[in-house]
């Protein structure tokens, strides 16, 4: 009889564990089609940049050389269409930051200018304010021929990479990505196979029990790098996600993720074990997966949580995947720089594994 | 002919936290035969079976299955067994072809799955999945899964509990095919006609002890003997033969 392989067993498993998940809806979902929605809506709604709204009021006159030159500003978008009151009112909740009127006058100065600013955009109004003061400061002095200014300016700006909100909101989805995978799906795939009895009829074969828990990780870690793969080219392409490195920088990612999946997927055994059946595992693991959602920096960046919320955060594993994905991929960091991080999720692999041992549940 | 003994039960004993299951059970199963474990819900058949089956632990007592002690070779019997469990599950998502794959990938077999299918009369379905089967076809797609070791010795408990008459007659045939092929069956089921149409022998469990082991012919003659008769008289058929004869016999899907 030809000696039995373990391996073998293992990796049937792992193809069949595999196949089954993606003919799962759930997963697919969650690990692809969530991330994706959240990064197109924020990519969208973070992209915009500043933008000043004018109103230019009805009787102002649009032929002239200030008007023109502050339209060829980026930062001014002029409201032309709304009608005085609509401007009015617009102005006062703040939706528009001030309403211009250039006066050609047949007297000098040739033209006088009105601007209505409003106490609801205060910022947004100081823009505009110093952005019409130096455009009249250099159209006077042009006009008046005033000796030469006591101190002349010069500007320069360093070339650096843009820091786009994809830069940081991608990172984030892909650790989330990895947690709802590696706790809801590790969770209820254990949790149905042991009711199922689908663990028992195993039993009945020569089949090794931790051939059977390294199948089903190693098939979720390989969903979730495809997965990842997914997120990293679709936001690189198609929402201009940095890639410092370019494929180095993908691979250091995909290794991050690896790291990170396997700590999460031992909070997702730590659930099986102790839900007694499914209903019980959505509110267990979202007792684990919710407020790393909301305070790992998944969204925002940690630092602009108040000061009391951020020890809670920095012991979070999913806080520091997520910072060490920000620096690989932006920042161009290597592995052997996020040490740090990568540390502290050993810890929790550590911990979380000793627990999950405890309460793993084999049988119905 | 010779009967070698291929399982030996000896005061078997399995003691749960509040009540005893098994009392100290001993029987044997000769190579070749289709033995049936007969009796009441919760007699302890199944524990008996599990604990053979290397499922679960003893208490005590000493069980011998193909020459190997399920305390010390469970892994060699494991290989020379077939399980086929009551209400077990399959792996989710997959179908029947996929799962056969599964399951010669956890014996270390490399077998065909349409050929297994084809045991069982289900290479129709090979793209189906296992939810999606009818009763029948569940008991015999099970049975293909217990097939791909080539077993010596193949258990199946209660295959044919909630199946329809048809589908109760199509499974006799093929696990009287699964002993011609060579193949020990340990069955058991809670339908006496069907005992005495498919075992060579019988075991009675009752309360965790067994009362009785005999040839299905043997038990009856001994009773017919003591004196016992039934209250009516018996005709030529039953209802089930009126049954049978006004559907078919043919094996219905669905």
């Amino acid at each position: 009889m030809k000696s039995y392989s373990n391996l073998n067993a293992t990796l049937a498993i792992a193809k069949a564990s595999l196949v089954s998940i993606l003919r799962s809806p759930s997963a697919v979902v969650f690990t692809l089609a969530f991330p994706l929605i959240f990064i197109v809506v924020f990519a969208n709604v973070g992209g915009g940049g500043l933008k000043v709204d004018v109103g230019v009021a009805k009787t102002s006159d649009t032929s002239n050389a200030i008007y023109q030159v502050l339209k060829k500003v980026s930062v001014v978008n002029f409201v032309t269409k709304s009608s005085t009151a609509e401007m009015q009112k617009n102005l006062e909740k703040g939706t528009l930051d001030a309403i211009i009127e250039i006066k050609k006058n047949n007297h000098l100065p040739p033209f006088t200018i009105n601007v209505k600013y409003t106490k609801a955009s205060q910022d947004k109004g100081n823009i505009l304010r110093s952005l019409l003061n130096s455009i009249l400061y250099k159209a006077n002095t042009a006009a008046s021929q005033a000796p030469p200014p006591v101190a002349e300016l010069h500007e320069a700006t360093v070339s650096g990479r843009e820091y786009k909100y994809i830069d940081f909101i991608l990172p984030g989805q892909l650790g989330f990505s990895l947690l709802s995978t590696g706790v809801f799906g590790t969770a209820f795939v254990f949790l149905s196979l042991r009711q199922t009895l689908v663990i028992k009829r195993f039993f009945a074969t020569p089949v090794k029990r931790y051939s059977i828990v390294l199948g089903e990780m190693l098939a979720r870690i390989v969903f979730a790098l495809m997965g990842a793969i997914c997120i990293i080219l679709i936001g690189h392409f198609a929402f201009g996600f940095t890639l410092i490195h370019g494929w180095v920088t993908v691979v250091n990612m995909l290794v991050l993720a690896i790291a990170g999946l396997i700590v999460f997927m031992g909070f997702g055994f730590t659930v099986s074990g102790i839900a007694k059946n499914e209903s019980t595992v959505p509110p267990l693991s979202n007792l684990i997966t919710l407020p790393q959602f909301l305070l790992s920096g998944t969204f925002f960046s940690t630092s602009a949580f108040p000061k009391w919320m951020q020890p809670i955060s920095n012991a979070l594993p999913l806080t520091h995947l997520n910072n060490a994905m920000r620096k690989v991929a932006f920042e161009g960091a290597g592995l052997g720089d996020v040490t740090h991080q990568l540390l502290i999720l050993g810890i929790w692999g550590i911990i979380i594994y000793a627990i999950a041992i405890k309460t793993f549940n084999w049988e119905a | 002919m010779v009967k070698t003994p291929i399982i030996t039960v000896k005061n078997l004993v399995k003691q749960y936290d509040d009540f005893t299951a098994v009392k100290d059970i001993s029987f044997e199963v000769f190579e070749g035969e289709i033995f049936g474990l007969l009796g009441p819900n919760g007699a302890g058949k199944t524990t008996t079976l599990e604990i053979i089956e290397t499922l679960r632990n003893k208490t005590s007592g000493e069980v011998i299955v193909d020459g190997f002690n399920v305390d010390t070779d469970a892994g060699s019997i494991k290989k020379r067994i077939g399980v086929q469990l009551q209400a077990a599950g399959y792996y989710p998502n997959l179908n029947l072809a996929e799962l056969i794959t599964l399951f010669s990938g956890l014996y270390g077999i490399k077998v065909s799955p349409m050929a297994m299918l084809e045991k069982v009369n289900l290479t129709d379905k090979a793209k189906a999945k296992y939810k999606d089967l009818s009763g029948g076809q569940k008991q015999r797609f099970s049975i293909a899964t217990t097939l791909i070791n080539n077993p010596r010795v193949v258990f199946l408990d209660e295959p044919t509990t909630g199946l329809d008459p048809q589908a109760r007659r199509n499974l006799w045939e093929l696990i009287k095919e699964i002993q011609k092929a060579g193949t020990t069956v340990v069955i058991t089921t809670h339908y006496m006609d069907e005992a005495e149409v498919l075992c060579d022998r019988v075991a009675f469990v009752d309360g965790g002890h067994i009362i009785g082991i005999d040839t299905p012919d043997h038990f009856i003659d001994t009773l017919v003997a003591s004196g016992f008769e039934r209250k009516k008289e018996v005709k030529q058929a039953n209802l089930e033969d009126v049954f049978i004869n006004l559907t078919g016999k043919e094996w219905r899907e669905g």
